[in-house]
C-alpha cells in the first residue's frame, strides 16, 4: 500500500475514481434493498393521509408523529403476535442447537462412519424452499393424506395438528426440519477448527470422547452456537411462511394477525393501512436489529475471552 | 461489531481437510459399541430428514382419488408420467412458466449481487481509503436487519414509483448481499497476494482492469460460493413475490403453488397438481447441490467463522 502514498495526484484521483467504481454497484443495490424502503417507511409511518374539505381537493400529507407506533404498542393483535414469536423462539431455538449441536458432535466423533453421506442427507431439507416444506408437512398433518397421525394414534398419542394447542408445535416441526440439518452441518464444519494435538493430549490424559466432547469441542465452538442461535432466534421473529400456509387447515386458530409479519401484511394488502403496516414492519426489524446486536456483542466477547485463553 | 470484521487469524484450512487422526479412536472394545450407538442415532435424524421426501415421492405417483384413500407410505398405481403432463398443461402451461421465472429471478438477482458483493468485498479487503471502515459499517447492518421485515415497506416504496408486479421488483431487491460482501471480504484478503496486483499495476493496468483480469479470476471460487448461497435464498424466497405480484404470468413456482393450493376447495385436482408440482420444484436446487457439493461446504465453512 506504499505505492498509494508516493503516487502523484493525477494517479491519485483516477484510483479514487476506480475505487468509487468498484464500490458503486453494491451500494446502488444497497440503497435500494435497505436505505430507500427503511427510510420510505418511516415517513409512511410518521405522516397520514388527511382529506381537506369533503374530499374534493384530494389528500395530502400530514405529520402524525409516532402515532402508529404508539398504535402498535398498545394493539394487542400485534403484542399477541409478538409474545407468540418469541414463545416460538424460545421453544426453537433451544431445541435447534441442542439437537444439531448433538449431531454435529456425532459427525465429529472419530467412531460415526459414513459421516459424508449423512451430512449430504441432513442438508437436503435445506434445498427445498420454506413454502414447500410447509406444504408437505401440512399434506402429512392431514389425516386423510398420510397415516401419519394414525401411527401416532395407534402408539397412543391422539394428536390434532390443527388445534389451537398444537398449531405452534408443528410449526416449530417444521422449521426443525428446515433447519436442523444445515446447523448441525454449520457446526460440525466449526468443530473441524478444533485442533488435533489438542484432542490428542486430551485423549492421553485418558479423556473419553463425551469427556472431550464437553470440556474441549463446546467451549471451542461457542461463537459458532451463538451465530447459529442468532440466525434461529431472527428467523422466529420472521415467522410467516408456515402460519400462512397452516391457516388453510386450522384457520380459525391461525388468524391474519397471528404474528407480526402476517399481521404487517394484512394491514397492507386488507385494510390498506400502508402508514400501519409500515410501522410494524420497522418495530419488528428493529426488534430483530436490538437483539442481533445484543448476540453479536456477546459472541465478541466470547471470542475476546477464548483467545486471551488461548494465549 | 468485531465479529463481522475479517478474522485476524487464518481460518486453518489444514485442521478441517485433515482426516481424523487414527489417535482419537478410543480401545478397541468400546469402539463397536460407541459405533452402533452413533450409527443408529444418526439414522434416526435421517430418517426424520427423509420422512417427508418419501412420502412426496410415493405421492407423485397416485391419482387424486388415491392421494386420499391409499397409504401415504406404499406406492398405489403408477401415475407418474400422467401427473407430469397435467401439471405442465395445467392452466395453460402455467407451470413451467412459473419454474423459468424462477430460474431467471434467482439467476439475474445472484448473477448481478454476487457480481456487486465480490467487487466491494475486494475494495475492502484491498484498499485502504477514507470512510472505509464507516462504509463498510454499512455491510454489516445490512447482515443484521432481516429481509422479510423489508418485504412491506419495499412494496410500499415499490408501488410509490408505479414497479411493483414487474421483474425489477422482485430482482433488484434480493440482489443487494451485504453477507456476500464479507465472505468476498475474507476470500479476498486470502487468495489475492498483494505483489499479484502490484505487478499487473506496474505493467500499467488500471485498477479497474486489475480487478478484472487478476482479482475476480482469483476470487472464483469464493465468487461461486455466493452466488450458490444467493441463489438458493432466492430461490426458497416466498414473501417478497408474494407481496410484489399479481400478474400470474410473472409467478415463482413457490407463490404459482401457494396460489394453486389455496384454490383446492374450488377445484380439488389442484391438490394433485401443488403435489407434483412441489417435487418438481426441488429438483433443480438438488441438482445443483448434489453437482456442487465441497462448493457448499466451504461456504458453511466461511459462515461458521462470523
Amino acid at each position: 500500500m506504499s505505492a498509494l502514498t508516493a503516487s502523484p495526484p493525477p494517479a491519485r484521483r483516477r484510483r479514487r475514481l476506480h475505487i468509487a467504481l468498484l464500490l458503486a454497484p453494491f451500494y446502488l443495490l444497497f440503497a435500494v434493498a435497505f436505505v430507500a424502503p427503511l427510510g420510505y417507511g418511516l415517513v409512511l409511518s410518521l405522516f397520514r393521509e388527511r382529506f381537506t374539505g369533503l374530499g374534493w381537493n384530494g389528500s395530502h400529507l400530514v405529520f402524525a408523529g409516532f402515532h402508529d407506533y404508539a398504535r402498535a404498542l398498545q394493539d394487542s393483535r400485534f403484542l399477541d403476535g409478538l409474545g407468540r414469536v418469541l414463545l416460538y423462539a424460545v421453544v426453537d431455538v433451544p431445541l435447534m442447537l441442542a439437537i444439531a449441536l448433538v449431531l454435529a458432535l456425532l459427525l465429529d466423533s472419530a467412531l460415526t462412519t459414513a459421516r459424508r453421506f449423512f451430512q449430504a442427507l441432513l442438508l437436503l431439507p435445506h434445498f427445498v424452499p420454506g413454502l414447500i416444506a410447509a406444504l408437505i408437512w401440512v399434506y402429512l398433518y392431514t389425516p386423510g393424506l398420510s397415516p401419519l397421525t394414525s401411527w401416532l394414534n395407534d402408539i397412543g398419542l391422539h394428536i390434532d395438528f390443527f388445534s389451537s394447542g398444537s398449531v405452534l408445535g408443528s410449526i416449530i416441526n417444521i422449521s426443525l426440519w428446515q433447519w436442523i440439518g444445515y446447523n448441525s452441518v454449520l457446526l460440525y464444519v466449526a468443530l473441524q477448527s478444533v485442533s488435533p494435538s489438542v484432542l490428542e493430549a486430551a485423549r492421553l490424559d485418558g479423556a473419553g470422547e463425551i469427556r472431550t466432547a464437553l470440556s474441549i469441542k463446546v467451549p471451542h465452538i461457542r461463537p459458532a452456537l451463538v451465530v447459529s442461535g442468532l440466525f434461529t432466534v431472527i428467523g422466529s421473529l420472521q415467522l410467516f411462511t408456515e402460519p400462512k400456509i397452516l391457516q388453510g387447515s386450522a384457520g380459525s386458530t391461525v388468524t391474519a394477525s397471528w404474528t407480526p409479519n402476517l399481521l404487517a401484511f394484512s394491514e397492507a394488502f386488507n385494510s390498506n393501512d400502508y402508514s400501519y403496516a409500515a410501522a410494524i414492519s420497522l418495530l419488528l426489524a428493529a426488534v430483530a436489529g436490538v437483539l442481533s446486536l445484543l448476540a453479536m456483542k456477546l459472541v465478541g466477547r466470547v471470542d475476546r475471552s477464548s483467545q486471551e485463553a488461548d494465549s | 461489531m468485531t465479529t463481522l470484521n475479517p478474522p485476524a487469524r487464518p481460518p486453518a484450512p489444514s485442521a478441517r481437510a485433515t482426516p481424523p487422526a487414527p489417535g482419537r479412536l478410543r480401545p478397541v472394545r468400546h469402539r463397536s459399541v460407541g459405533r452402533g450407538v452413533n450409527l443408529g442415532l444418526c439414522a434416526v435424524a435421517g430418517l426424520y430428514t427423509l420422512l417427508p421426501l418419501v412420502w412426496l415421492l410415493f405421492a407423485i405417483t397416485k391419482t387424486l382419488p388415491d392421494l386420499y384413500g391409499s397409504n401415504g407410505f406404499a406406492p398405489s398405481g403408477f401415475h407418474l408420467w400422467a401427473n407430469l403432463r397435467d401439471l405442465f398443461k395445467q392452466d395453460g402451461g402455467a407451470y413451467p412458466r412459473w419454474l423459468l421465472n424462477s430460474v431467471l429471478y434467482a439467476g439475474a438477482g445472484a448473477g448481478l449481487g454476487t457480481l456487486a458483493s465480490v467487487m466491494a468485498g475486494y475494495t475492502f479487503a484491498k484498499y485502504s481509503f477514507p470512510g472505509r471502515e464507516k462504509l463498510y459499517g454499512l455491510v454489516v447492518a445490512g447482515v443484521l436487519v432481516p429481509g422479510t421485515a423489508l418485504a412491506v415497506p419495499l412494496y410500499l416504496l415499490f408501488s410509490g414509483v408505479h414497479l411493483t408486479n414487474t421483474v425489477w421488483s422482485v430482482i433488484v431487491p434480493v440482489a443487494a448481499n451485504p453477507f456476500g460482501v464479507y465472505l468476498a471480504r475474507v476470500y479476498a484478503a486470502g487468495s489475492i497476494p498483494d505483489e499479484l496486483l502490484e505487478a499487473a499495476r506496474m505493467d500499467g493496468a488500471g485498477e479497474l482492469r486489475t480487478f478484472f483480469t487478476v482479482g475476480l479470476r482469483l476470487m472464483g471460487p469464493g465468487a461461486l460460493t455466493i452466488f450458490l448461497m444467493q441463489f438458493v435464498s432466492i430461490w426458497n424466497n416466498f414473501f417478497l413475490p408474494l407481496v410484489m405480484l399479481t400478474d400470474s404470468r410473472l409467478f415463482t413456482t413457490s407463490l404459482g403453488l401457494f396460489t394453486w393450493n389455496s384454490s383446492t376447495s374450488q377445484n380439488p385436482d389442484y391438490l394433485r397438481m401443488v403435489v407434483v408440482g412441489s417435487a418438481v420444484s426441488v429438483v433443480p436446487l438438488l441438482i445443483l447441490f448434489l453437482t456442487l457439493q465441497r462448493w457448499w461446504r466451504r461456504g458453511l465453512a466461511e459462515g461458521g467463522l462470523r
